[in-house]
């Protein structure tokens, strides 16, 4: 099922639910700046989707959060007016506030995994905001929540209801709290990141139900993203942040297609293409990595009641060539981190071969492992943990290769060399991974993986933590280290657009299995597995060209 | 479910194996002979051989364990030295009175620490979080004997309101009976209030950081709503965990009450037992006792069933 | 190898490449904050209980020069005297001094003021004693248990075991059948403490042994016993630090408990719970024998507690929430 632009991104001309003036609200004292946001302006008109983007900092949460005014003590609105219908609320008393949440404005969040309350059913939680906003009977509130449930497409509306938030997927409890946000027809609904934390097929259809709902209840939206894709798919306007500032705003096709301030134009660039950047291919690479029926299952034994073996990958082969880089691309469940500490031996593989430049290293004892971890090495997703806080930047990167021998002053001679190659001054050398960002602190992470000169160098998600600018960087670094130092790369990763950027070879994994396996343009282009084809399908803002004018 | 509760089940007998073996070594592996002491400084070496050999300390560590281990089961916990009376029924003649000192400081505790942790929690940073805190701390540090003789001083002996020492049977009747176990209960429950109030109020607060939270208070609920629908609903495993957990301090407290208060309960038997180097009694009293402290633990396990949805479905 | 055009597509042409350096968020300074050293010494709970113990260390130390006598020794001639009265006592060479009893005396005609200044040394020993035994052996276990798969479930079920033994009634049990010195004093409290401190370390073991620093050290080719050294135990310290002052407030009130029963320390050291113990016969008309040496432990106990308080929401935060 194809999913063309729900929304046309047209612009309403109604009058406006929400408006925000020159709304300015502080920090506490000791940040790096005074104020989270900085005399923003802009409104949402009835029935209209609004856009808020912006990278880390930016402040749009806080915006969010202010209309709400769940805001915490600490950051005060110091300036500036909000206003909802014509009325000013931005000093509301918290009994008016009440009030209004649920029956004029609603709020749904980013984790549907622990946005409900774990030890009430759902349909309680959801009568709990008919019971306090309404006076009707227990009947007439139940059937109430019958037909919202049924309107986010929950089946079996009876089970459900008696059900408990643990016993539901991630995207049924984001459609509980949808219900939750919706079921007293709210003019306002503020969404904050409300699929970030979904797989790609479930975004696509909650992206696809608030779509349904805004228009059938006619509500304004003010929807909180950092996903360009996600934006060209459901917005009318966009307004774009930047550490506090408003610094463009307008009809979506303006600002996406033809941005005028340089950042939203850094931020277009940056965005990554759903096109597979051909490479050719140099013929007669040598085999880096030769990967045979790889399996991996988790057993648990229970004496009291069957047991649970859990099978995380099964039956996984390929191979990647010196100078290339394979991309394994699933969601979450998949099996691809799986698979990626299977082959750098972080995990054991319950079967298969796992082969290095013809040497298989999945069945060899931790001793042996020594002299083989050198030639695998790994950069991991959270560049806020990957670093040891106590340790000098330094003093982590010798760390690998003073293992295998290198002396002290040979090993900090070629820390230096790496810390340059990586473009960050050789002072970051003595300082401490808390004073640096996360994306610097990622390149710390490639460096101190090359200073093992590795033959295999796995990536697992390493740049889905990132904001879309220092991730272009990231990407654009590890594609220049790759040509420089010819190395092979395993890139893990659930986002389409950076792997078709990136990789030269595609490997799709779904419930543990390969279900697809070529070059980039073959799987990109002509997918054969359906699962394959449903993730294209399902990837926001396809077919959208950001930054190029229409 | 079942599956949970049968696992709990199974997870408690190592454990009481383990309490079992740890109190049988403690006392048979400490320099110092039982025989002699009991035999006392004047008697011959062939005296103290019999009396060795009539308390069965003649044979290997691990067999002198079977033999008591067995009895045991059986409900046989030996014969004082010092009483001259079986361990079992010692421990139920002093039962009562020590049973009716826990069961009412553990109300009165559960009943005023939960909402005064609660409070602090809701109030948190303010004067009122800070002057319970305080009080909490205080309450942990101030040991239970110094208190307890500073409520004598106060209340039964310049007031006059309460009976200093002393315990009444239930069946001599309820008045008397409550009385006399009324500063002896206030003393002990403090500590265990302090414990009590602190954790509630971590665990409120934990919870009051939560997501579902955000989702209450966006609902537009009043924070009355939120904090009891929400917040304590989802603290009451760990608070639950804590009250099961401070019966140890209650039980060490008890010792120590019972001392000062002179009650005849367990707690006197074993300090008089130690002091007599009485080993029967003093393996016995440890052994009801820890038992006793496991049993409440597995009951507080056991009725997370109710507390929480997950662990039934 | 060739390549095509540049993964960063230009802008809308005649525009310059964006200079994603220069604009991009992660320019923004990154926060300083005060460094631990400076928090912990800011903290108000920590300056008030730290200044209270360091008092106490002061008295103990001074003890002999404050005023007071060998508090060994008695004159039946003033017995029970109330607090600030004067009266004889008799050196050991046996001489009669004049001596102001500014606590009073007990039934022996023993100074108590001496034996409750002298006796914040073994106090402050027991409880300093206490939580490096309890602190040193917890850590040995809880790294074995942590890193030890096969010794895990067995070192956790004796823990288990330990632990449903009430401490008081393990200290009390010990102490009796060793004879009373301060060593075995130690021991005996010491035991119950190690269980908890073995849990808290064996789960911080696991937990960090999932961090990904730790994961990049093993993938590193680091081997394990330096991982430990490295990584896992820096990451302890201050958890410990704080666990090991709750242990030492906790030291020294079950010295005094077992003392106070006639349990602990032999008679002859003045230790405040010896002291409760003497006069507890007779508390009624003569009150000081408890009240002093009472509230130098209610008082102690709490400076610790306090202490302890404070270095734990600077150091520790999320052991707030561990019971």
């Amino acid at each position: 099922m194809s999913m063309a632009f729900a929304n046309d991104g047209s612009e309403r001309a109604d009058t406006p639910i929400l408006e925000v003036h020159e709304l300015t609200i502080g920090l506490p004292s000791g940040g790096d700046r005074s104020s989270a946001v900085q005399k923003v302006s802009f409104s949402v008109g009835r029935g209209e989707i609004v856009c808020l983007v912006g990278e880390s900092g930016s402040g749009k949460s806080v915006i969010a959060q202010s209309v709400m005014g769940l805001l915490p003590k600490s950051l005060p609105v110091k300036s500036g007016r909000i206003l909802l219908q014509g009325e000013d609320i931005t000093h509301a008393s918290q009994a008016r506030l009440r009030e209004l949440r649920a029956t004029r404005m609603s709020m749904i969040f980013q984790e549907p995994m622990t946005a409900l309350n774990p030890v009430m059913t759902c349909g309680d939680q959801i009568d709990e905001v008919l019971a306090e906003h309404t006076s009707l009977s227990a009947s007439e509130r139940r059937a109430k929540v019958r037909s919202i449930i049924s309107e986010v497409l929950l089946p079996d509306p009876d089970r459900i209801i008696a059900s408990y938030p643990h016993q539901l997927s991630g995207g049924q409890r984001q459609r509980i709290v949808i219900a939750i946000a919706l079921v007293l027809d709210p003019v306002l609904l503020i969404a904050d990141e409300p699929t970030t934390a979904l797989d790609v097929t479930t975004q696509a259809q909650i992206l696809r139900l608030i779509l349904e709902l805004q228009k059938n209840h006619g509500t304004g939206v003010l929807f909180i993203t950092h996903d360009f894709g996600v934006v060209a798919e459901v917005a009318n306007r966009v307004a774009v942040l930047r550490l506090g500032d408003l610094v463009e705003i307008g009809p979506r096709d303006d600002v996406l297609k033809r941005p005028r301030h340089a950042y939203t134009r850094m931020l277009m660039s940056a965005v990554p293409k759903l096109e597979v950047i051909e490479r050719a291919e140099v013929p007669g690479a040598p085999v880096v990595l030769e990967v045979a029926g790889l399996d991996k299952t988790y057993f648990s034994k229970r004496w009291l009641g069957p047991d649970r073996n859990v099978v995380a990958a099964t039956d996984v082969s390929f191979s990647i060539r010196r100078g290339r880089t394979l991309g394994i691309v699933g969601e979450s469940g998949s099996g691809k981190s799986t698979v990626a500490r299977c082959i750098v031996r972080l995990i054991d593989p319950t079967g298969g071969a796992v082969l290095l430049s013809g040497d298989d290293i999945a069945t060899k004892s931790s001793s042996a492992l020594h002299a083989v971890r050198k030639r695998v090495q790994i950069v991991f997703q959270d560049p806020y943990r990957s670093l040891n806080p106590r340790r000098t930047v330094a003093e982590a990167m010798i760390e690998g290769p003073m293992n295998f021998g290198l002396g002290r002053t040979e090993a900090l001679a070629r820390a230096r060399n790496l810390i340059e190659l990586v473009r960050m001054p050789a002072s970051s050398l003595d300082r401490y991974p808390h004073q640096f960002s996360g994306g610097q602190r990622q390149r710390i992470c490639i460096a101190r993986a090359l200073a093992m000169e590795p033959e295999l160098l796995v990536a697992d998600e390493a740049v889905s933590a990132l904001d879309v600018s220092v991730q272009a960087q990231v990407l654009t670094l590890l594609a220049d280290i790759r040509e420089r130092l010819n190395l092979a790369m395993l890139f893990i990763t659930h986002d389409l657009r950076v792997a078709a950027q990136v990789c030269d070879d595609v490997a799709v994994m779904s419930k543990g299995r390969m279900v697809e396996y070529g070059t980039a343009t073959q799987v990109f282009t002509a997918p054969r597995h359906e699962y394959t084809r449903a993730l294209f399908d399902a990837a926001p803002g396809r077919g959208f060209d950001f930054g190029v004018a229409a | 479910m079942f599956a949970f509760l049968a696992r709990r089940l199974a997870a408690t007998i190592p454990v009481l194996l383990v309490v079992a073996v740890l109190v049988f070594l403690m006392l048979r592996l400490t320099p110092g002979d039982p025989a002699a002491v009991l035999a006392g400084d004047a008697a011959s070496p062939e005296q103290i051989a019999q009396i060795r050999e009539g308390l069965g300390l003649d044979k290997s560590i691990p067999e002198q364990f079977g033999i008591w281990f067995g009895r045991m089961l059986h409900g046989d916990l030996g014969k004082s030295y010092y009483y001259k009376t079986e361990v079992t029924t010692l421990v139920g003649q002093r039962l009562e009175p020590t049973l009716s000192l826990t069961l009412i400081t553990i109300i009165v505790a559960v009943l005023v620490a939960v909402p005064l942790g609660v409070l602090a929690a809701w109030r948190f940073g303010g004067w009122l979080d800070r002057t319970l805190m305080g009080f909490s701390v205080m309450g942990f540090s101030v040991p239970v004997f110094v208190l307890a003789y500073l409520l004598i001083w106060g209340i039964s002996l310049k007031l006059g309101w309460l009976p200093v020492q002393g315990y009444k049977r239930i069946a001599d009747g309820l008045g008397p009976w409550f009385i006399h176990l009324l500063l002896p209960a206030i003393t002990l429950s403090v500590v265990y209030i302090a414990l009590i109030a602190r954790v509630t109020r971590a665990a409120v607060l934990e919870t009051l950081g939560e997501d579902y939270i955000r989702t209450a208070r966006a609902k537009g609920l009043p924070e009355s709503k939120v904090l009891m629908r929400h917040a304590l609903a989802n603290a009451a495993v760990p608070i639950a965990t804590v009250i099961g957990i401070g019966i140890a301090l209650l039980i060490g407290g008890v010792v120590v009450t019972e001392s000062v208060y002179a009650i005849p309960g367990l707690g006197r038997l074993t300090v008089d037992a130690v002091l007599a180097r009485d080993f029967p009694t003093i393996q016995g009293v440890i052994l009801f006792f820890s038992v006793i402290y496991v049993v409440i633990n597995l009951l507080v396990d056991l009725s997370y069933v109710f507390f929480d949805p997950r662990i039934r479905y | 190898m060739a390549t095509s055009a540049s993964p960063v597509p230009a802008a809308a042409p005649g525009a310059a490449a964006p200079d994603f350096e220069a604009l991009s968020v992660e320019s923004a300074t990154v926060v300083v904050q005060p460094s631990l050293w400076q928090r912990v010494r800011r903290n108000g709970s920590v300056r008030l209980g730290g200044a209270v113990l360091l008092l106490l260390v002061a008295i103990a130390l001074a003890a002999p020069w404050l005023g007071t006598v060998d508090p060994s020794l008695f004159d039946p001639a003033s017995r029970d005297l109330l607090p600030g009265k004067s009266g004889e006592i008799t050196t050991l060479e046996g001489e009669t001094i004049e001596h102001t009893f500014r606590m009073g005396s007990d039934s022996f005609g023993r100074d108590i003021y001496s034996r409750v200044l002298y006796g914040t040394r073994v106090s402050l020993l027991v409880g300093l004693f206490t939580a490096v035994v309890a602190i040193t052996f917890g850590t040995l276990l809880g790294l074995m248990a942590g890193y030890l798969r096969w010794l895990d479930g067995i070192l956790m079920r004796v823990m288990d075991g330990l632990m449903s033994i009430p401490a008081i009634l393990i200290a009390i049990a010990l102490v009796a059948m060793w004879r009373g010195s301060l060593l075995t004093v130690v021991i005996a409290i010491a035991i119950p403490e190690i269980p908890r401190v073995t849990r808290m370390v064996r789960s911080l073991v696991l937990t960090i042994r999932e961090e990904p620093y730790v994961e990049a050290a093993i993938s590193l080719g680091t081997p394990t016993w330096k991982i430990m050294l490295r990584h896992i135990l820096p990451n302890t310290v201050a958890p410990l630090i704080v666990q090991g002052t709750f242990i030492c407030a906790s030291g020294i009130l079950v010295e005094a408990i077992l003392s106070f029963l006639g349990v602990g320390l032999p008679p002859d050291i003045p230790t405040w719970g010896n002291v409760m113990a003497e006069g507890r016969s007779q508390f009624n008309e003569f009150p000081h024998n408890i009240f002093f040496p009472g509230i130098f432990l209610a008082v102690t106990v709490l400076a610790v507690n306090i202490l302890g308080d404070g270095l734990r929401d600077t150091l520790d935060p999320k052991m707030a929430k561990r019971v």
